[in-house]
């Protein structure tokens, strides 16, 4: 059986169903126990689990993240949350310079099984330093898993898969998608990082998406159809590792590529993976690879500005045409 | 070889005349060990930089002599004698300073970047503060699983002024973990005096009042106050007490790096300190105690053959192999970020 819930409600769930089944699983972050934290993701866990495993912590990210990687240096499988992922600048050297990096200068000595929850991305006019899509922040640190999910399917099965990996995991939970809803099936849900998926299958023409920007592409890939072009729509869900193989069989398959990226223009996923298409399918390839991303700007705060910078299905859909011609 | 001494039940907390020659072994260890890492550098075959301790020894064995064996060490990339006294083999220490195979790291942490796991030092930490937080971490795993563990966290003074320390004590004091906290205070943060850029006197003792800890303003260069400061630190930290934060004053006789020679440093402050050098004062200390001095001679021999083994051992060990590169990242022995 399958029911349909939220997004923000798997992420509980997921969290409730690794600290059921592993009792080194603990969960940290401001506001998440008493509060059920600011998007009301983790409500119910420090009913369930009670305050040693579920606790709130000072608006300290510095210690937070140091706590979770010290507590995974000594047994714990710790998840700590970072309130909004704009907030992870304020303890960037704990991610960068001390999670991604251990293991590697210790040759292998110590392990980190640690998960970093944040709330990422745009749509919800919170302005600026609330809004922003980092994933390329971590992506562009050798040493850290970057996984982003689209549906409440994937926020169980890949935070379940986060939280058994033994390396450090930063999981991007996208604040707009917290109220959608999705099927999900009964019982215990583990997933697998590193694998993409394919939402929707089309001939004519694939468009690589993540997070927020999946349903996006997925309507914008229905406009198409209605207009006789078929979309391939590829939902990368982990940036680290990054499933090559499926991204490169669509695009070979399909010779012509677009990107959906919410993150400003520069050094977003979606140049990473323009060069690893242009280096590996060039040949399979009709066209230039087509990135339609947010413009290179903070992102504004008033409902109007904030949806003309983002890419919108319109926008996907005018972008596509406008190549086809 | 270096051990860390089981501590023992003395009610006072002071260090019986085993564990006090053991304590001046241990300060003889580090100290050999820099000088003759500090001679390497200049010969050109310790890569990079080297922060030494020279002077600082008296903290690094007591501590070492103080904790149990299971307890986790966190130091800075001035951590040489703390990586050691806590029982890396002086071979491989050296052996890393020198970028080779055999090192501790396998040649990719380097000076500023030990860590022997299996010796319970989890780390020499470059970025200043950043292990504060991550100690706190490492306690409150080893109360959360019942371990009877203690992590010592080792900074200095220059640590005080920046974020981490302020958030990880925090932490620390409120989730009551058992951790210690050491502040040597060697009077500067690299070239700068530290009174000079705070707003107290003493840097760490003046404000552990702001969480809630006792002010522990103790002489670093004096071993046995240093042992006895410890043993009570890690004795509470292990019955539940919570946290400490000590200040322990102490000097760096060099600069703050290779590339420093410490010319700033007024020329009778220098001499002052040097003057209270730990090791002679301690090794007089032993000798007032009817400690035969034969027998601080056959420690001071076998340790520096010892250390000089070390260095032949790492001046043979071979270089990483370039396949070394690409492993250990992730905990599949690779570092494959894509299929």
């Amino acid at each position: 059986m399958a029911e349909l819930i939220t997004y923000r409600e798997a992420v509980a769930r997921a969290l409730a169903q690794e600290m059921e089944r592993d009792e080194t699983v603990y969960f940290i972050g401001e506001d998440v126990a008493a509060a059920g934290g600011v998007f009301k993701t983790t409500t119910g866990l420090l009913e369930r689990f009670g305050p040693r495993r579920v606790r709130d912590t000072p608006i300290s990210e510095e210690a937070i993240i140091g706590a979770a990687m010290g507590a995974a240096m000594n047994g714990l499988r710790p998840v700590a949350e970072i309130m909004f992922s704009d907030f992870l600048a304020t303890c960037w050297d704990m991610i960068a310079n001390q999670v991604a990096k251990t293991r590697y200068m210790t040759d292998g000595q110590v392990e980190l099984p640690l998960v970093i929850r944040t709330a990422n991305g745009a749509g919800v006019r919170f302005g600026a330093q609330h809004s922003q899509s980092v994933e390329n922040w971590a992506m562009s640190v050798p040493g850290l898993k970057v996984v982003a999910p689209s549906t409440p399917r994937d926020v169980i099965e890949l935070m379940a898969a986060s939280i058994r990996d033994p390396d450090p995991v930063v999981f991007f939970e996208h604040k707009a998608l917290f109220p959608t809803k999705g099927p999900v099936p009964d019982g215990e849900l583990v997933g697998e990082l590193g694998k993409a998926a394919i939402v929707r299958s089309g001939a004519d023409l694939t468009i690589v998406a993540l997070a927020a920007m999946v349903p996006r592409a997925v309507a914008a890939a229905e406009d198409l159809a209605r207009r006789g072009v078929e979309a391939t729509v590829v939902d990368l869900r982990c940036l680290v590792p990054l499933d090559t193989r499926t991204l490169l069989a669509a695009c070979s398959q399909t010779g012509r590529v677009f990107t959906v990226e919410e993150n400003p223009r520069l050094c977003g996923w979606g140049a990473e993976v323009a060069s690893i298409v242009m280096e590996e399918a060039f040949f399979d390839l009709d066209q230039p690879v087509i990135r339609i991303t947010t413009d290179h700007i903070p992102l504004p705060s008033a409902d109007c500005l904030e949806d003309a910078t983002i890419p919108s299905v319109s926008r996907i859909v005018e972008v596509v045409e406008k190549t086809l011609d | 070889m270096p051990t860390s001494t089981e501590g023992t039940t003395h009610g006072r907390g002071e260090a019986d005349l085993d564990q006090r020659i053991d304590l001046y072994r241990m300060m003889v260890e580090a100290r050999v060990f820099e000088e003759l890492a500090y001679r390497m550098f200049v010969a050109g075959l310790v890569k990079g930089t080297s922060h030494l301790a020279i002077g600082q020894e008296a903290i690094a064995a007591a501590f070492a002599a103080a904790m149990r064996p299971d307890d986790l060490t966190f130091c800075t990339y001035r951590g040489h004698n703390h990586t050691l006294l806590r029982g890396a083999p002086p071979s491989r220490l050296m052996a890393e300073l020198f970028g080779r195979g055999s090192g501790i790291c396998g040649g990719k942490g380097g000076s500023m970047h030990l860590t022997d796991a299996s010796a319970g030092a989890m780390g020499s930490y470059a970025i200043v503060g950043a292990h504060m937080p991550i100690a706190v971490g490492a306690a409150w795993a080893a109360m959360e699983r019942g371990t009877g563990q203690t992590a010592v966290c080792f900074f200095g003074d220059g640590a005080t002024n920046i974020g981490a320390f302020h958030e990880a004590l925090n932490m620390a004091a409120v989730w009551s973990v058992p951790a210690v906290f050491v502040c040597e205070n060697n009077q500067y943060m690299e070239y700068t005096p530290i009174r000079s850029v705070t707003a107290v006197e003493n840097p760490a003792a003046d404000r552990a009042q702001a969480y809630g800890l006792d002010s522990v303003l103790v002489d670093g260069n004096d071993a046995d106050e240093m042992f006895h400061t410890a043993r009570s630190a890690i004795d509470k930290a292990r019955a539940g007490g919570g946290p400490s934060l000590i200040e322990a004053s102490t000097y760096r006789h060099g600069g703050h790096s290779r590339a420093d020679p410490g010319t700033y440093r007024p020329d009778d402050e220098v001499a002052d300190w040097k003057a209270r050098d730990p090791i002679p004062a301690y090794r007089e200390r032993l000798l007032a105690a009817g400690v035969e001095a034969q027998r601080l001679a056959e420690i001071e021999a076998a340790v520096d053959r010892t250390m000089h083994e070390a260095v032949e051992e790492a001046k043979a060990a071979p270089l990483p192999p370039t396949s070394a590169i690409g492993t250990n990242l992730w905990a599949d022995g690779g570092s494959a970020w894509r299929n």
